[in-house]
């Protein structure tokens, strides 16, 4: 399979899902989706075997393991998806089974609430992208993403009016799911998880959904301004941010967080590089990041298994007793820093080279690089070295005991796996890069990793990064102690700004639920019915002709008393205040309107009409005895009126009255009513058309009119069941008072 | 119970509302009636069973409590979908298995099939979802009497949406929604009317 794809073809495989809306289940294996599945499988196995030895005294283990699983299942299907409604199903499903295993130590309520905060923040952003993505199928005409490119022969997007929508809205879901500035504040929190999932999810494989997604629709979306500033400039400040509040922390495992966001926004920076170079050196560091990354929280997570913390200033001179810890982590921080002859030393000359070819600012992205790169060595000499050297005026941190095997596996692979791959640059490169950039490029691009690049402006900036780095690594505890003033004083916090829109919301919420839904029948009533005669009379005022020409109709004088009974009734039911007659009125009215069913011929509607009408009385007579009685008012009689109530009715009746009028207007199409009629017989063998559509020809609405029917029914039972019985003569077969509401019934 | 007219006449008037419901049930496809108008007629005459011997006695001549027969009904017309799904293709197609193509192209036989199972189950529905919903009010009839015995007292209308079943105390057979109990100054009260021999 490699060779096939190396050779630049692809494979794809494709079953109709919703055929009629051009969403098939349809995966396609190319160079860019074979990198990452190779990622999600080959770090997957490894964080597979280390999570095993990690939970394995604990309660919940199969949990963990199954939910990594079926994680590793959605990742998968992520990255090979070709239709993005696909796509979407699994991107969301990487969302639920991140919030679950965030908030896997559910009973902290730490982990609880960053995981509710992970799943809001993803989850706008999957909702945006799905907006996106339908819009980008709609514009495109297909939903396969592989059709969608130019040298597909899809239209090109960029001039299309619905271009910018389209782009915001992608890249919304994008920055959220990959935690760019100004969303980066979850992916921290997300800490919260254990560390083998912080590992799995948060460095190597989930955060990296939303480059994933920008990298696959770069030749579709991508070679705009727009996209070129909005990308170069959104990662340059997420691998700002990441790397200098990196120095901040004293966690390790916190440090390491940071420095996935810097990772992240150097991604998404060449991404919007929009050269070759530039998406070579994208690709590169995707790869390599994973690997030291991966090894790196690995360690870490070894490291607190085995004496208990995490934290920089309370380990010292780990390494005399855990010298082959010490030799992983230095593999892996000194791929991290970028030394020769690690593939990260490749991966930083590529990212200099690509920096300097990139289509907006070269001069601009390369010092943020050569900044965030001496960050960086600053913080592979914080996790490699500061754990594991002996300090001066620190006792040595005790080893309390010993990891089994399974957490050795994966971070010494993954360590070794960085100096092989520098070594031997082209067992990357040919087979994985360079389909993976040609995938993302949309043309052809011939990608060589090597070493030793000759004595060029890459290398001297290098040099200087490693200068720069060195020099920041031992005045880290100053720099620590600046940025720790600074956050005192207070910076600007994207997450304050969060939190406070979602407690808006919250807010916003509550109140629209107390007024709408009070909890009083009038209340509710009130707003219902004000609404239909708003809608109404917005739909009349919006008409095209204005208010309908409205003239008496011509009745005949037994159709007009009729109408005058109906009138009469309606009348009473609101004047009297006897309960009784009131539900006699009630019945006069439906009485009336029954006989002018009969009247113009709709028999079936009018025996339907009788009968609701006897039962709706007996209910009613049944129900009104539990409404409370609004308390008649005092004074004459303009004091007593329910103004309220009376403008509201009678704009709701007078809109009725005039939408019928103005439907009536429109002359009657027959041509379903002929269809009805000639095909009743011979298809459907009946003669009682009303019936025959109800049960045959439209019987999909009838079944979901007696499924609402059944389901209204068993929630109203409910509901009334949840009032106590205690009267225990009424219990058929003697059961005690309090178990009433299982009685049968 | 409190009227011997009504009791004697449900005796004769409920088997044959019953009857005439199926009948209506069947007869539907060719004249007025059908399913939703069968099932409406059953649940009166259920409904005039429970006036004249009480819920009790209603409840106990159904095979099945009301919302089981709703729920046997709704699954009587998904089986006739899938009948339909699996004979036809389509979902809900119709399929009568009794009819025969003759030779001269007309179909002969007894036009009983698919549809009529769907017609049954909307019937089924509307006698379940009706009785249901009238039974679990007439409950709550049964509590307000109970309730009427203590001195006039007012109840949050919100609290039926607090109160389980299982709080108890004197308070428990109150009604909800607000409604004072105490006599009413202002009307006699229909339920004593309605409900009186009790």
């Amino acid at each position: 399979m490699i060779p096939a794809i190396a050779a630049g073809g692809a494979l794809a495989w494709s079953v109709p899902w919703m055929p009629g809306l051009g969403v098939a289940l349809s995966f396609r294996v190319d160079g860019l989706g074979l990198v990452f599945a190779l990622l999600v499988t080959g770090i997957g196995a490894f964080v597979m075997l280390y999570a095993a030895a990690y939970f394995r005294t604990h309660p919940n283990k199969a949990r963990v393991m199954a939910l990594l699983a079926a994680f590793e299942a959605s990742m998968l299907g992520l990255v090979l998806a070709d239709n993005v409604i696909a796509l979407f199903v699994f991107w969301e499903a990487t969302t639920i089974t991140s919030f679950l295993l965030i908030g896997f130590d559910h009973d902290k309520a730490e982990a609880r609430d960053k995981a509710l905060q992970a799943l809001l923040v993803t989850g706008l952003g999957g909702l945006a992208l799905l907006a996106g993505l339908i819009l980008l199928g709609g514009v495109a005409g297909t939903y396969e993403m592989s059709a969608m490119t130019p040298e597909a022969g899809a239209p090109a997007l960029p001039g299309h009016a619905l271009y910018p929508a389209i782009l915001v809205l992608v890249l919304l879901g994008c920055f959220t799911k990959s935690a760019q500035v100004p969303f980066h504040f979850w992916l921290p929190n997300a800490m919260a998880a254990p560390t083998p999932i912080s590992a799995y999810l948060h460095s190597a494989t989930m955060v990296k959904a939303g480059v994933y997604l920008m990298a696959r629709l770069s030749p579709t979306l991508g070679g705009t301004e727009a996209w070129q500033w909005t990308l170069t400039l959104v990662g340059a400040a997420t691998m700002l941010v990441g790397s200098i509040w990196a120095m901040r922390q004293t966690d390790l495992k916190l440090m390491l967080a940071y420095t996935t966001l810097m990772a992240l926004g150097t991604a998404t920076m060449f991404l919007g590089g929009d050269t070759p170079v530039a998406i070579a050196a994208a690709s590169t560091f995707i790869v390599v990041h994973a690997l030291y990354k991966a090894a790196l929280f690995l360690v870490v997570g070894l490291i607190d298994k085995t004496t208990g913390t995490r934290e920089i200033d309370r380990l010292s001179g780990l390494g005399r007793a855990q010298p082959l810890l010490w030799a992983v982590a230095a593999l892996a921080a000194l791929s991290m820093a970028g030394f020769p002859p690690f593939i990260g030393f490749i991966g930083k000359e590529l990212k200099y080279e690509g920096a300097l070819a990139v289509a907006s600012e070269p001069l601009v992205v390369a010092g943020a690089a050569v900044i965030a790169n001496a960050l960086m060595v600053a913080a592979a000499g914080l996790v490699a070295l500061a754990p594991f050297r002996p300090r001066a005026g620190r006792a040595t941190t005790p080893v309390k005991g010993r990891a089994p095997v399974g957490m050795w596996v994966g971070p010494i692979v993954f360590a070794l796996a960085g100096a092989v791959f520098g070594i031997f640059p082209d067992l990357l490169g040919r087979p994985l890069i360079q389909p993976m950039t040609t995938a993302i490029v949309g043309e052809p691009a011939s990608i060589y990793l090597k070493l030793w690049h000759g004595i060029n402006v890459p290398l001297m900036l290098s040099v200087a990064t490693f200068a720069l780095g060195v020099g920041l690594y031992f005045a880290l505890p100053r720099l620590r102690a600046g940025l720790a003033a600074a956050e005192a004083r207070g910076v600007p916090s994207a997450e304050a700004a969060w939190e406070a829109g979602v407690a808006a919301m919250k807010r916003f919420a509550a109140w629209q639920t107390r007024v709408i839904q009070g909890g009083r029948m009038r209340v509710y009533l009130f707003v219902e019915i004000g609404a239909l005669a708003a809608l109404l009379w917005g739909a009349i005022a919006l008409a095209e002709g204005g208010l309908p020409a409205v003239a008496p109709p011509a009745m005949a004088l037994f159709e007009w008393g009729l109408v005058a009974l109906i009138a009469i009734g309606a009348i009473a039911v609101v004047l009297t205040r006897g309960r009784m007659v009131a539900i006699a009125a009630l019945g006069i009215v439906g009485a009336g309107v029954a006989i002018l069913f009969v009247l113009y011929g709709a028999v079936d509607v009018a025996m339907t009409q009788l009968l609701v009408e006897t039962l709706f009385i007996v209910i009613v007579a049944v129900a009104l005895l539990k409404l409370p009685r609004v308390p008649a008012g005092e004074g004459p009689w303009w004091r007593r009126v329910r103004w309220g109530a009376l403008v509201i009715a009678g704009a709701t009746g007078l809109a009725v009255t005039t939408t019928l009028l103005a439907v009536l207007e429109i002359p009657f199409d027959r041509r379903i009513t002929t269809f009805f009629e000639q095909a009743a017989v011979p298809d459907a063998f009946g003669r009682n058309i009303v019936n025959v559509i109800l049960v045959d020809f439209r019987a999909l609405d009838t079944l979901g009119e007696i499924a609402v029917v059944v389901i209204a029914a068993l929630a109203a039972a409910a509901l009334l069941a949840r009032r106590p019985t205690t009267r225990p003569e009424v219990m058929a077969d003697g059961a005690p008072a309090g178990e009433g509401e299982a009685r049968g019934r | 119970m409190n009227s011997l007219i009504l009791t004697a006449a449900a005796r004769l008037l409920v088997p044959l509302m019953v009857a005439f419901s199926i009948f209506i049930l069947l007869r539907g496809h060719n004249e007025p009636g059908g399913g939703f108008i069968g099932g409406l007629i059953a649940a009166t005459a259920f409904a005039l069973y429970a006036k004249a011997r009480g819920t009790e006695a209603a409840c106990a001549a159904l095979p099945l409590t009301p919302a089981a027969i709703a729920v046997t009904g709704l699954a009587g017309a998904l089986a006739a979908a899938l009948w339909g799904a699996l004979a036809t293709g389509h979902v809900l197609g119709g399929v009568w298995p009794l009819l025969e193509t003759a030779p001269d192209g007309t179909k002969e036989g007894l036009p009983v099939g698919s549809i009529l199972l769907f017609d049954v189950g909307v019937y089924l529905v509307v006698v379940g979802a009706v009785l249901a919903i009238l039974f679990g009010l007439e409950d709550d009839v049964i509590d307000e009497d109970d309730g009427a015995e203590d001195d006039g007292r007012t109840v949050n209308a919100r609290a039926d949406a607090d109160g389980g079943p299982g709080d108890g105390g004197p308070g428990a057979g109150t009604p909800p929604g607000g409604l004072t109990d105490g006599p009413d100054p202002g009307t006699a009260r229909p339920g004593t009317t309605l409900e009186g021999g009790r």
